[in-house]
């Protein structure tokens, strides 16, 4: 059941992000950007983690959870550390996430050569 | 690469093709990619992974997939074929880093390789931040 709702939640928000790409002059890069954001201010007023509550990585993986992983970082830090937690949540919640793309991204371009388009 | 070419290479997907079949396989693709993600979630958690671990743990696997696809080109291939399926889970964040990554290699590794591979990633990190102080903000001065 699990697998079902996962399913189904991330493919809606890639329908989101399709429809805002055939039908607006978004840009998949400002696609990405407005996701993100908006998964951080959904995150910020406590959506976002009902909607992981609902559908675990369905609504993790697609990159809103990853905007909600920084909001949920930064209260964290606040909780813990007081202000400065306003500077440090956000970057370290999304420090595994960015480590592994840049390590990964890095090896490949080791490995790799450009592929004709 | 710039934008504008990620932009095309995407966009190459679906030349005027329909909404409807558009969507149908942006859910097809992104669902099965986070329904993949349910499934290392899910086994993680088996292995005695606490809920954060577990997520931490999906978000790695996955982003290291879709490296080795983007490195092997064919997670470009895939893109053509699921548009937004591909873009919006967090395996084409990593494709967003290691294409430029792999494309700018030969312009050297400090100006190429260094200052290009976050050409897409790099706004999604800066605002992703920027909107994160901002939350963090309105939650310190008036959310607690």
């Amino acid at each position: 059941m699990d697998y079902i709702r996962a399913f189904a939640v991330g493919g809606l928000i890639c329908v989101i992000g399709q429809i805002l790409l055939d039908k607006t002059k978004l840009t998949s890069a400002r696609i990405l950007v407005l996701f993100v954001v908006a998964g951080c201010i959904l995150g910020g007023i406590g959506v976002y983690d009902r909607l992981i509550d609902f559908a675990g990585a369905g609504a993790a993986v697609p990159l809103p959870g990853f905007g909600n992983l920084l909001a949920r970082g930064v209260k964290e830090d606040i909780d813990t550390m007081g202000a400065m937690g306003i500077l440090t949540g956000g970057l370290k919640a999304g420090a595994a996430g960015i480590a592994a793309a840049i390590v990964s991204a890095f090896f490949m371009a080791m490995v790799f050569r450009p592929k004709e388009k | 690469m710039n934008e504008e070419t990620y932009d095309s290479m995407v966009k190459k997907a679906s030349p005027d093709s329909p909404l409807l079949k558009d969507c149908i396989r942006a859910f097809a693709v992104g669902g099965l990619i986070c329904m993949i993600g349910q499934m290392l979630t899910n086994f993680a958690v088996g292995y005695g992974f606490d809920e954060r671990s577990a997520a931490t743990f999906t978000s790695v696997v996955l982003i290291a997939a879709a490296s080795l696809l983007t490195g092997l080109g064919l997670y470009s291939k895939i893109g053509k074929f699921a548009g937004a399926g591909s873009i919006v889970p967090i395996t084409g964040f990593s494709n967003s880093v290691t294409s430029p990554a792999v494309e700018f290699k030969k312009e050297g590794y400090v100006l190429g390789l260094g200052a290009k591979i976050f050409i897409i990633a790099g706004p999604v990190i800066l605002y992703g931040v920027l909107t994160s102080i901002i939350v963090g903000m309105v939650y310190y001065f008036a959310g607690r």
